[in-house]
């Protein structure tokens, strides 16, 4: 978001006008929309993160395959707008419920799923070069932390080591939170909110002075931009703990290079020194895992085939040793195996020997 | 000691000559008068075969009254009145009191009837269920005298019985008018006498009918064109087509002294070179008395005419409908909105040469939900009973329907809003059994129907597709519409711009045309 010359309503504005001139031209209406998919995707060897290449698409208003999206881009922009002038923040969802309407002599909803606001959104964030937080939207909050650290939100001081077993939910929007204190020698961000709680009752983060950031499955963005504040601002070194399935790898894959559905948002959200905690195949076999794999379906073996062939991953040798190692075993392996081990197996054992052996892969 | 009676002499006693009647009665399936409600349309059948025949070849164009009156307790009266040439004084009583008298069982013409058993069975099944005699009026011309008879059959010995003859005053100039009454049980539907009349109708256009059904409407069919039907030739028999039993009576039969002239002149497209080629694989002399040929020198000759190149016979003997009639047909008695008919040209099954045409029409008030109408005609009579059985059916469940824009499970009719009519004009419909209900399944005759099905069916598509486009253009145009005030109120909240301005813009720029801008739109995308 290198762009920051206008305010977003101005950007909004812009956006409307432009559009507004060519139908008083009385030509087509279109919205320039770059592509986000993997063939517009490229890996940026330099800064290690994605890029958005300069595919463009062009959505018309009068054409029956894009003139919904087109509709439903124009409404999601003036949405945004009127919460820009009055102030005011809402969700993801709120946008939906915003938009939904149905189209009178129709039985046409303007939107009918929460994913269609949430791509108009992130089409709004690439044609202004505002994110969607800047425009007064915010996902919902969806992950938890603990750690010796206190920090400052909205004027209330908060200290995420005295809040309990839930520890503090991490909005969706970090950008204001100030850090007053941060004593822990690096970051573990989990997929799993059950391993957390594990993690979290056996005081590991007292144990071994770190944090414990997990979200409920996707990383949400307030969750990859307070690790990147963390990294970047206190120089902690933060590890991803997953399982050892494609998905697992691909949550990594997000932390580490950004996501290819938000490329555009690649240089304020990825951080390229995080390192990969979660079960390798050599944990497999050294922790005897064998018997508590479970097989791959034709959807994991897809999948698999799919991160393999990605750029930034196809050089790598490690990364594809263990790719390789999942192929041949034709089997993927949970963390909570571990538990097979004990219960407390991977806060005793597990994961202060793998940190002191410094088993990472990158 | 008592002396015994053989036993062949008591059987003896109990052998003797089954008379008429008894093999009516027994074979009456075979006639078309299985049961009440068959017997009433068979009935109703035979008479117009005869009248539409009769005028035809008299080069007249036909107007036919049908009256069926309820008379209760099973009973109908049928009445049919036509303006054909009329019969003769002498031929009225054989004709309409003598089963199996009639000049069509021995040509090889396009005619409806084929056989010549038709109206006096109906007759008889009239006198036998109600005791009835066959009422009938005839005028041969403006000046003669119009004789009226009252005839019953002798069942015993297959001749007319007349009750009472007299001359009458009528009207007309000339025609015939019979009035039968039989039990019989009068039912709507695809099998019923309305649907016969109505079809009759389609593939007959040039006749003008009038129906007074039992419920006392009155129901008109007026005609649609005054061409007459070309008039059918009457062709020899092809030696292909010839059966072994009939050869040998043909033979038997012939005016020709030798066997070479018998082939040249009873047949059709035997030359002299054939006919000798034929005598010699057969191992005969050309010269040999017809009459003379033993039976197994006729089985020789039976196979070697299977040996022979033949050309196929003239075809010019076949009357079809003709496209053109065929959708004027169609046009007067089924609302749509879309025809098509096709005539194939002349082939030849057997021998025989025939003609398949096909027509159909679509949409307007016919059902779209249900499975498609089959409508099945020989020689411009309909067929209604026995459709899976006919060869018309089974060429068009293996017809892919799909690829002109129709549904269709497999093996089933395809479903749509059509009516579709298939007819076959020949010297000699191949029927599947005497009832003259299903037509045979040879190749020849399964491939000409598939093939006019696919001509019909391909201008079917092209219109379905033509069809779809537009409605798909209205539906864009209509979604555009509605999406159009959205827009311009989410553009005007987004910029402050006026609301209405918005609209009318984008209102003129719909206007413009939607296939030219989603062009554009395509070609920058």
């Amino acid at each position: 978001m290198a762009k920051q010359k206008n305010k977003p309503q101005e950007e909004l504005n812009f956006l409307g006008k432009k559009i507004i001139s060519k139908i008083e031209k009385k030509e087509n209406p279109y919205l320039e929309i770059p592509i986000r998919s993997l063939s517009n995707i490229s890996y940026d060897k330099k800064s290690k993160t994605l890029k958005l290449g300069g595919n463009i698409s062009k959505r018309f208003f009068f054409n029956v395959a894009h003139s919904k999206k087109f509709l439903q881009t124009i409404e999601v922009a003036s949405i945004c707008k009127n919460l820009l002038e009055e102030g005011k923040h809402a969700s993801l969802r709120d946008v939906f419920y915003m938009a939904k309407r149905t189209i009178p002599n129709t039985k046409i909803n303007l939107v009918d799923d929460q994913t269609e606001t949430d791509k108009s959104l992130e089409d709004l964030e690439l044609v202004t070069e505002f994110s969607r937080e800047q425009l007064h939207v915010n996902a919902n909050k969806m992950g938890s932390v603990v750690g010796k650290v206190k920090v400052i939100d909205k004027g209330d001081k908060i200290n995420w080591a005295k809040l309990g077993s839930g520890g503090w939910s991490i909005p969706s929007n970090v950008e204001e939170i100030k850090f007053e204190e941060v004593k822990a020698n690096f970051v573990i961000y989990m997929e799993k909110q059950a391993i957390w709680e594990r993690l979290h009752e056996d005081k590991v983060w007292e144990k071994l002075n770190c944090i414990l950031v997990t979200s409920q499955g996707q990383t949400t963005r307030g969750i990859r931009r307070l690790l990147q504040r963390l990294y970047e601002e206190y120089k902690l070194p933060i590890y991803v703990l997953t399982d050892f399935d494609s998905w697992g790898h691909y949550i990594y894959s997000v932390i580490k290079y950004g996501s290819i559905s938000l490329a555009h948002m690649s240089e304020k959200m990825a951080i390229p020194g995080v390192k990969y905690l979660g079960i390798t195949s050599k944990d497999i076999e050294k922790y005897g895992l064998n018997k508590h794999l479970i097989k791959l379906n034709d959807k994991d073996k897809a999948r698999l085939k799919q991160i393999a062939n990605y750029e930034w991953f196809k050089d790598n040798k490690a990364w594809q040793k263990e790719f390789t190692a999942m192929k041949q075993l034709g089997a993927k392996a949970e963390i909570q195996a571990l538990s097979a081990r004990g219960i407390s197996f991977i806060s005793q054992k597990y994961l202060p020997e793998k940190i002191k052996n410094k088993e990472f892969l990158d | 000691m008592k002396e015994e009676v053989p036993i062949a002499e008591k059987l003896a006693k109990d052998q003797r000559a089954i008379s008429i009647s008894e093999f009516f009665l027994k074979n009456k399936h075979l006639l078309g008068f299985d049961n009440t409600r068959k017997a009433l349309l068979t009935t109703i059948k035979e008479a117009i075969d005869n009248s539409l025949d009769a005028c035809e070849e008299a080069r007249i164009l036909p107007e036919i009254i049908v009256k069926v009156k309820d008379l209760g307790i099973d009973r109908f009266e049928v009445i049919v009145e036509d303006n054909g040439p009329g019969i003769i004084k002498q031929q009225i009583p054989n004709i309409f009191g003598k089963l199996l008298y009639g000049s069509k069982f021995h040509r090889l013409r396009c005619s409806r009837g084929q056989q010549g058993i038709g109206i006096s069975a109906a007759a008889m099944y009239g006198q036998l269920t109600t005791g009835k005699p066959i009422l009938i009026t005839s005028k041969i011309s403006k000046n003669k005298p119009s004789y009226y008879y009252e005839l019953h059959i002798d069942t015993k010995r297959n001749e007319p019985q007349i009750i009472n003859e007299q001359v009458v005053d009528w009207e007309k100039e000339h025609g015939t008018k019979i009035k039968i009454t039989l039990e019989a049980k009068y039912q709507k539907g695809k099998q019923g006498i309305d649907e016969y009349l109505k079809q009759t109708a389609i593939v007959n256009p040039h006749l003008n009918l009038i129906y007074m059904n039992p419920e006392k409407q009155k129901l008109e069919f007026p005609r649609a064109t005054k061409e007459l039907p070309k008039e059918p030739k009457e062709i020899k028999p092809h030696p292909y087509g010839i059966e072994l039993g009939i050869l040998i009576k043909m033979l038997q039969d012939t005016k020709a002294s030798t066997l070479q002239s018998f082939l040249q002149n009873d047949f059709c497209r035997v030359s002299a070179k054939v006919a000798k080629e034929i005598c010699e694989k057969a191992g005969l002399y050309e010269k040999s008395r017809p009459s003379r040929i033993a039976k197994q020198e006729a089985e020789n000759l039976f196979k070697a005419i299977k040996e022979v190149k033949i050309i196929a016979p003239p075809t010019d003997c076949v009357t079809p409908i003709e496209e053109e009639l065929i959708l004027k047909g169609l046009k007067k008695e089924i609302e749509a909105e879309f025809y098509a008919a096709t005539t194939r040209p002349p082939s030849v099954y057997r021998g025989y040469p025939f003609i398949i045409e096909a027509g159909l029409a679509y949409g307007g008030s016919i059902n779209k939900e249900d499975l498609i109408k089959v409508l099945r005609f020989a020689n411009r009579v309909p067929l209604q009973y026995q459709q899976s059985a006919c060869a018309i059916t089974k060429s068009i469940l293996s017809t892919a329907w799909r690829n002109y824009g129709l549904s269709q499970s497999k093996g089933a009719l395809p479903v749509g809003p059509i009516v579709l009519i298939v007819h076959m004009a020949s010297v000699w419909v191949p029927f599947t059994s005497e009832s003259k209900e299903a037509i045979a399944h040879y190749p020849e005759v399964v491939k000409e129907i598939k093939l006019a099905l696919q001509e019909v069916g391909r201008k079917l598509g092209i219109y379905i597709r033509k069809h779809i486009r537009a409605n798909e253009q209205r539906e864009k145009a209509s979604l555009f519409e509605n999406y159009i005030p959205e827009l311009a109120y989410s553009l005007s909240n987004l910029t402050g711009e006026k609301k209405e301005k918005i609209e009318q813009d984008l209102i003129i720029i719909l206007k413009k045309g939607i296939p030219e801008l989603e062009e554009n739109g395509k070609a920058e995308e």
